[in-house]
Order: structure tokens, then C-alpha cells, then sequence
């Protein structure tokens, strides 16, 4: 039984490294953006691409974390209802807020994300960055970013690993 | 109608008798006990009581039948149903009934009515004060001669000691036994023992003192009047310590327990199960072990039940409100065996403690087994073992706290008056 | 970790995890009720009832913006109003909500056990709110938590509880959390109000209010009666006050950043003069803060538990 790797630990920096500078481009500059990261790996991943676009843009770049269980639709259904605290130090309201999450499939998490964010202000724009969108949408809504695009089989996981938490980086495909 | 017991072993506390012997009833006396008793006819029940052992039926000296008054917690009938079933061919039943047996006509009408619907001996205790207050003393000469065998205001203590004094004279005129409930009524504003599941529980508790407090002044009274006493359901290990230290100079003080002070300690309130909820209430090791060693050592004469049936609904209510009591007549005796099963009194003893004791108080001539004593007997095994269901009581009181337990020691048949009145389903003899 | 329980009806059933789960969940939930909008959708569609059989503003209110915060619906049922007055049983009336489906039912009783009798009848959630002088779960999560927010750890330090400890269920409750911690718990009272072997749960007793809280961390303090159940167990409130009322002076003999606790509500006068109630060192508003983020965490807990 065989892991398929989709990302190796290069070619994950160069995906991460695309999308910060997608971000600045699409926004045209970074003043009003603001990053948010889904716990646990989007708040890793949020955290790189801070760094990137500071690294370019010579700008602090401030990073919130948000923890989405409370506004899960399959909250009661968890395997663990362990709850970790959101943070988000600053005003949401008139930001373009930047969700970033490790990967995207049925988009349930996206919408408990953006009620969550609604339920602390009024954005004035919300975009979605993702590591992988591996397809299979149950709502409709899409990433503004995506590292990479993979359909895998329902029998399929698409897993991020990320050194911060998992001791490597790399995006693997595994038999579920 | 005849009964012949055969090859059971025979023990009789009063004369030392232990084997195995044949037993003859004929009409309602033991005719003739002998080895290989042979005898013919239609008209005679033979029961093979072989690996049982035969012994006389039991005495409780305190039980609650709630007739008249109370007849949905238990009747006459119903009580002394139970009481067969575990053994026991005379009761004693109280006088806290609705209305209080202080008078005549209700010791009548209990008399009538075990004439008619008991299944076992009942003998009125009558009140030592009218309507149980406390201020008066009941006709107790008019209630003698109705037939009570003691008076005793159980359910309470008499709290006018000049009064309690006046009935431990009075009574021995008619050479009855003061049957005394020890409690002071100001300590005891409580729901359960005070010690350490009391702190855990935050129940209202009631100290050990509130008993031993008046077990001293009953004894005190009774030494002073020159009258005999007889302490009823004695619980903590402090009355045992007052009672055995008194018994060296004064030797007209008896006491009874019940089984479940040796059986049950407070621990069991800490899920505010009601069925633990009793008056006195369980109380902690050291008190569980002294009832045992009171047991052993003879300080602690008889074994009562003070079978207390309740109905669910005076049960099923938050534990304050609850009705204290226990339904143990049909638990009492299995229970009680137990004890000879760990070590604390031999199977003669025990017996003596249901018996020949509890005759010898109420100045009763059952208890024993020789020829031509009156037939009240029973048979029993001490090994099988059984699993107490409340729901399968004959007492209208499901009210055990002992719901599921395995006890060791059943009795299977009891004979009253020379007439079986209950055999257990799984006895063959 | 995972929470399995059914109900919560006294923290002599909880482990040390599962108390600490409570604290850490309720973190999170405080942060909720201090945003503009203080609601999330977790409980919603769920039907949460009060039932009280004594009064209380307080705790009752607690658990309703507890339960609204987490988008849930509330029905608040007091004794007098019910048909407790009519004597329908406590039996009798859990049946007849059960039937309504509730979700959790938050019980509050005079007597011991009565949560307990509920729990074994109806198939929801229950919580104990206080029943009688037994328990107050939700008091001593929310004690612990405003304690270890404050110090950092529930571990080594002193822990003064002053008051009528024998009739309290908020002190026995703190007894039974504290316990599973390295902390030294002390009671202080009048004889009278400490009951007899309390010592056997590890607490030490004092009867000198000023040495009681020499060098504590925490002082809780606990709502004084002069009379239960027509026995006296102190001659007067005068008395109580001159040898158990905290006052400024008196918290000088404390620690420097120790804090004050009341479960509330308050007899400002008796146990708490005004200085040390409105002081520096009282927390007491903040345990009502904490109260509602403590009651949150339950609830979600109950509701989300492992089937």
C-alpha cells in the first residue's frame, strides 16, 4: 500500500511561494489584506505565506487563527469535540480577509469559516487560498488560490504534511 | 393431620439438641422426636428433609404490619405472608398504626384479624402513651388483658423521663417488657449517619449520640425503677459499649438489632438510593463491626427486623422527603446467616438470637423443639443460594435496599401450629 | 479527549481530565462573549429548560445566556409557577418535560439527590444547578476557572473557604475539584458550621479567621445564614460578622496578590465588607463572567458527548 506524493518537500515552498504572489497580485498590494488561518495546518500554512509576502513586500502582515468547530454543520458528529481558542487580533471589518486552510473537498469548513468571521465583523471581502483542492464539491464554493488541483477517488485521502506539525513537508495521496 | 420431618438435621437451641433425628407432629404439637420414626397412613404428610437442617420458627419481636390504617403498605395478611416466607412463625407487630393500638378495641381488631387472614403468630405490642404523644400512659392493664405481650411508643422515644418511669413500674404489674425506641428527637434532625458520607453527600445527618444518649438515660431509668428493659433496633457501636458496660451491674436489660446494621454501612446513602434511608439510620464500620462483635460476645440478645414496608410512592421522592424503612422480613434471616457463614457466631447462637430469646422476653411458649412443645417449625438450608427481587416480595413493601443481592441460607418450608403455611418452589422433601 | 457523560451531576463523578476538558472548552467559549456578536450556531435547534425548585436570579440566568449564546432555545420553569405548588412530584413533572423533548434540563433543589433521581428517569441531559447542601458543579468549574486564570495553575497554592460550610453545596463541590490538585484547602467558620469529619477529605479546619488566611492565594468567601431549619448555629449575624466578615485589614494578612471569591449573592456587611467586595483583589464579577463561558462549555460538552 503505496502513498502517491503529489508535493514534495520542493515543490510544496514553490506552490506556497505561487500563491503569496498570486495574492499580492490579485489585490494589487497588501494594505487592506489580512490573513487567516484554519486551524491546524491552514494557521501553518497562513504563517509561510505571511513571511513570503513580507519577504517581498517589506509590509508586517498581521495573522489570525480561527478554530471553525463551533460552527460545523457535523459539529456533534466529531470524533473529538476538543474546541481551540480563535484568535484573531485585529478589527475584521472593511479587510479583504484571507482564509487559508491545507485542503479543500466538500467546502463545509469554508462556509463554517465564513459565518465565523461574519459573526466577528463585516469584511469587505473574503477570498480562499488552499494547499489542494481535491474536488468533490457538496457546496458551492471555490477557492480564490489553489497550490494544486488533484480528483482524487472517494476511497482516497489527500493528506498535508507540514514540518510544524508532522516533522516533513509534503502533499501525499493515501488508500483510505 | 399429621407431619412427619424425616432425617433432617435437628437443631433445637434451647435443650443443645444438634442431629440428625426424625420429627412427629400430630394436630399442632411435636408428639415424638426420634431416630427412624415409622409411621403409617393416609392422613400423614411425610417431608424428606434430608441436607436441610430443622429448627424452631423464628420470632421477630419487632415488625411494622401497618393494619389497622395503613393497609396499603402492608396488611395483615400480606405481612405475615412474608413473614413465613422468611421463617419467622410469630410476630410482634407495633402500635403505630392508624388508629394507635392504646386502646382496646384495636388490639381486638388486630387479634380478629389474624384470627382470620395471618399466616403466623401476631402479638400486639400496645403503646407505652396515648396516641404515641408521649403525655399520657395508655390503659396498658386494659391492653393486657386484650392480649399485648409489650408496650413500646416505637416510631419514637417516650421524652418525658418521669414518664417513661411511671410505665417501666406500671408494666411490671402485668410482667410485660418496655420495649424502647432510642432516639432524641432534637439531635436527630437528620436523613442519614453523621460521618464521613454525610460530609460527601451534604444530606442533613444525625449523630451517633442521638441514640446512645437515650439508650444511657433508658438504662438509667430502668435501673433506678428496678425494671427490666428491652432496647429495640440498637445500632451504633457507642450503644453497644453503654449496654454491655450496664449489663455487669444490672442485669434486667436486653437489646435486639437488626440486619442491617450488620449488613449495610452509610457508604450505601451515597447514591441517595431511599431503600438505604432507615430510622436509626446505616452508620459506619466501626458501628457495623460492633453490632457483629456485640452479636458474638452476647451484649446484643436478639435479632429483630422492624420490618417497615413502604409503597413506591412514599419512597420515590428526593431522599429528605422519603418515608424511613426497610421491608426486611423476608431479607432478615439469610442475612443473619451470613454471620455464621464469616465466623462471627455459631449456627446455635444465631438460633438462641431468633428463639429461645426472643420467647424468653415476651414470656412466650414457642421457640423450641422437644415433644410436646406446640409445632412451629422450620426448615431451611444454609448453603443454597438465592438472588433477593424486590418484585418478587410477598410484603406489599419492595422497599429493600438488598435488591440484587446473592444471599447464602434460604428457608423452605415453615410450619405454624402444626400446619404448613409456606414451602419455598424449589424445595422437593 | 473524548466526553462520555451523559449528565453532569456533581463533580464527584468527573475525573481530573474530564475537569480540566471543562476549563480548557470554556476558554474558547469566553472569547465568544466577548465579541459584538455573542452567539455561534453549535446548540442550535436545541431546547435547553431551567427548572428551579428554589429561587435563584443568578445561576439561572447564567445558564440562559449560556444557552442562548450557543444559538439554543430556553425555557425557564420555577417552582412556584409550576405545578409543584399543585404537589405533583418531582417524578411526575420530569416525565411530563420529558415529553416535551428537551435537550438538557438544568435542575436546581432543596434536597440531595434529586438530580440524581432525574437522571435515572428521563433519557436527556441533566445538570445539577445546586441541589441542596450537596453539590454545585458548574460553581466550582467556574471557581477553578477564575482561579487558574488568575494564577496560572491550581496546583500549590492556599485555598481558604470561609463560611457555613457544613450547609454549603458550593464549598463541598470545590472540596471534591480541589482535591484532584496539590493545593492546600483550608475551612475556616464557626465550630458550628464545620461538619465533623471533614478533615477525612484532606482539608485542614481553622477556626481563627485571621490565621486561616495568612499567606492564601485564594479567600472564597460563602453566603451566611443565621438559621436553617429552626436550629440557631450562630447567636446572631452581628456575632458572625465581628469574627468571620473579611475586611480590608484583615486581607493585609493574605498573600499580596491574593484574590477574592464569593459565589454570590452577597450579604455586604456580614461575610464581605464593602472594601473588599469593590477592592482590588475581588474577582467576583469576573466568576459571573466566567460562569457564563463555564455553563457554555457543559452544555456543549452534554450535547456533543460520544453516543
Amino acid at each position: 500500500m503505496k502513498n502517491k506524493v503529489l508535493l514534495d518537500k520542493k515543490a510544496v515552498e514553490r506552490t506556497i511561494n505561487r500563491i503569496a504572489h498570486e495574492i499580492i497580485e490579485k489585490n494589487k498590494g497588501v494594505e487592506e489584506l489580512r490573513l487567516i488561518g484554519i486551524r491546524t495546518r491552514g494557521v501553518h500554512l497562513a504563517q509561510r505565506i505571511k513571511q513570503t509576502i513580507e519577504g517581498i513586500e517589506h509590509i508586517s502582515l498581521p495573522l489570525g487563527v480561527l478554530d471553525i468547530t463551533m460552527y460545523r454543520d457535523d459539529v456533534f458528529k466529531l470524533k473529538s469535540p476538543e474546541l481551540k481558542k480563535t484568535d484573531i487580533p485585529f478589527d475584521v471589518n472593511n479587510i479583504t480577509a484571507i482564509l487559508v486552510d491545507d485542503v479543500m473537498q466538500t467546502g463545509r469548513t469554508t462556509r463554517a469559516a465564513i459565518d465565523a468571521i461574519m459573526d466577528l465583523g463585516r469584511p469587505k471581502r473574503i477570498q480562499l487560498a488552499v494547499l489542494v483542492d481535491r474536488g468533490d464539491r457538496e457546496l458551492p464554493i471555490h477557492p480564490d488560490y489553489a497550490g494544486i488541483i488533484h480528483s482524487a477517488n472517494p476511497e482516497e485521502d489527500v493528506m498535508v504534511r507540514l514540518s510544524e506539525v508532522d516533522g516533513k513537508d509534503e502533499v501525499i495521496v493515501v488508500a483510505s | 393431620m399429621s407431619i412427619l420431618i424425616k432425617k433432617g438435621r435437628v437443631i433445637d437451641p434451647k435443650s443443645g439438641l444438634d442431629g440428625v433425628i426424625d420429627i412427629f407432629v400430630n394436630g399442632n404439637r411435636i408428639e415424638k422426636i426420634d431416630t427412624h420414626i415409622r409411621k403409617t397412613g393416609s392422613d400423614i404428610h411425610v417431608i424428606d428433609a434430608s441436607g436441610q437442617i430443622v429448627a424452631p420458627g423464628l420470632i421477630d419481636t419487632h415488625a411494622h404490619l401497618r393494619e389497622p390504617g395503613y393497609e396499603w403498605k402492608e396488611t395483615i395478611r400480606t405481612g405475615t405472608m412474608a413473614a413465613v416466607k422468611g421463617g419467622f412463625t410469630s410476630v410482634v407487630c407495633m402500635a403505630n398504626t392508624n388508629p394507635v393500638n392504646d386502646n382496646k378495641s384495636v388490639t381486638d381488631y388486630i387479634i380478629q384479624k389474624a384470627r382470620t387472614d395471618a399466616s403466623c403468630r401476631v402479638f400486639p405490642c400496645g403503646a407505652i402513651t396515648k396516641g404515641l404523644k408521649g403525655e399520657e400512659l395508655s390503659e396498658i392493664g386494659e391492653l393486657y388483658e386484650a392480649g399485648i405481650v409489650a408496650i413500646s411508643d416505637d416510631g419514637k422515644s417516650v421524652k418525658n423521663s418521669a414518664l417513661l418511669v411511671k410505665a417501666l413500674e406500671y408494666s411490671q404489674l402485668f410482667g410485660i417488657p418496655v420495649i424502647s425506641h432510642c432516639e432524641d428527637e432534637d439531635l436527630s434532625k437528620g436523613y442519614v449517619h453523621e460521618g464521613k458520607a454525610s460530609v460527601l453527600s451534604g444530606l442533613d445527618a444525625i449523630p451517633a449520640i442521638a441514640e446512645e444518649l437515650i439508650v444511657s438515660r433508658d438504662i438509667a431509668l430502668a435501673n433506678y425503677a428496678n425494671a427490666p428493659i428491652h432496647l429495640t433496633h440498637v445500632s451504633s457501636g457507642g450503644s453497644a459499649d453503654i449496654i454491655q458496660h450496664a449489663k455487669k451491674s444490672f442485669k434486667k436489660i436486653t437489646c435486639d438489632t437488626c440486619p442491617h446494621y450488620f449488613s449495610l454501612t452509610d457508604e450505601a446513602t451515597l447514591g441517595f438510593d431511599t431503600n438505604t434511608k432507615v430510622n436509626p439510620p446505616l452508620r459506619g464500620k466501626e458501628d457495623v463491626e460492633a453490632m457483629k462483635e456485640g452479636l458474638r460476645n452476647n451484649t446484643i440478645d436478639i435479632i429483630a427486623t422492624d420490618h417497615a414496608p413502604h409503597e413506591g410512592t412514599s419512597k420515590d421522592v428526593e431522599f429528605d422527603i422519603a418515608s424511613f424503612g426497610i421491608s426486611g422480613i423476608e431479607t432478615a434471616f439469610a442475612l443473619s446467616l451470613a454471620l455464621v457463614g464469616e465466623g462471627v457466631i455459631t449456627l446455635h447462637e444465631l438460633l438462641r438470637k431468633f428463639t429461645v430469646n426472643p420467647a424468653r422476653l415476651l414470656r412466650l411458649p414457642y421457640g423450641q423443639i422437644a415433644p410436646g412443645a406446640i409445632a412451629d417449625i422450620i426448615i431451611f438450608n444454609p448453603d443454597v443460594e438465592w438472588k433477593v427481587d424486590r418484585n418478587s416480595f410477598l410484603s406489599k413493601g419492595k422497599n429493600t435496599p438488598f435488591h440484587g443481592w446473592k444471599l447464602k441460607g434460604k428457608n423452605l418450608l415453615t410450619i405454624v401450629d402444626g400446619r404448613i403455611v409456606y414451602r419455598d418452589k424449589s424445595f422437593k422433601g | 479527549m473524548n466526553w462520555t457523560k451523559k449528565d453532569l451531576l456533581g463533580i464527584t463523578e468527573l475525573s481530573k481530565e474530564e475537569i480540566l476538558f471543562v476549563l480548557d472548552t470554556a476558554d474558547s467559549f469566553k472569547e465568544v462573549s466577548q465579541r459584538d456578536i455573542k452567539k455561534v450556531p453549535t446548540l442550535r435547534g436545541k431546547t435547553v429548560i431551567t427548572l428551579f425548585y428554589e429561587p435563584s436570579t443568578r445561576t439561572r440566568t447564567s445558564f440562559e445566556i449560556a444557552a442562548k449564546r450557543l444559538s439554543a432555545d430556553t425555557i425557564n420553569i420555577s417552582a412556584s409557577t409550576s405545578s409543584y405548588v399543585k404537589g405533583e412530584t418531582l417524578r411526575d413533572t420530569a416525565k411530563n418535560l420529558e415529553a416535551m423533548n428537551p435537550d438538557v434540563t438544568i435542575i436546581r433543589h432543596s434536597m440531595p439527590g434529586a438530580p440524581h433521581m432525574l437522571a435515572r428517569i428521563v433519557d436527556s441531559s441533566i445538570i445539577n444547578g445546586g441541589d441542596g447542601a450537596h453539590e454545585h458543579p458548574t460553581q466550582a468549574l467556574l471557581d477553578l476557572f477564575t482561579m487558574r486564570e488568575k494564577k496560572g495553575t491550581l496546583d500549590g497554592l492556599k485555598i481558604v473557604i470561609v463560611g457555613d460550610i457544613i450547609h454549603s453545596r458550593v464549598a463541598r463541590s470545590n472540596i471534591f475539584a480541589l482535591r484532584h490538585f496539590d493545593s492546600e484547602i483550608v475551612c475556616c467558620g464557626p465550630p458550628t458550621m464545620i461538619p465533623p469529619h471533614i478533615e477525612e477529605l484532606g482539608v485542614t479546619v481553622e477556626y481563627n479567621l485571621k490565621k486561616a488566611i495568612r499567606n492564601a492565594d485564594v479567600i472564597m468567601m460563602l453566603r451566611i445564614q443565621k438559621e436553617r431549619g429552626g436550629v440557631t448555629y450562630i447567636p446572631s449575624i452581628k456575632e458572625y460578622s465581628t469574627f468571620f466578615g473579611l475586611s480590608r485589614d484583615l486581607v493585609t494578612n493574605a498573600k499580596k496578590n491574593v484574590i477574592i471569591m464569593h459565589p454570590g449573592p452577597m450579604n455586604r456587611g456580614v461575610e464581605i465588607m464593602d472594601d473588599v467586595a469593590d477592592g482590588p483583589y475581588s474577582v467576583i464579577l469576573e466568576q459571573v463572567e466566567n460562569g457564563v463561558a463555564v455553563r457554555m462549555a457543559v452544555l456543549y460538552l452534554l450535547l456533543g458527548r460520544e453516543a
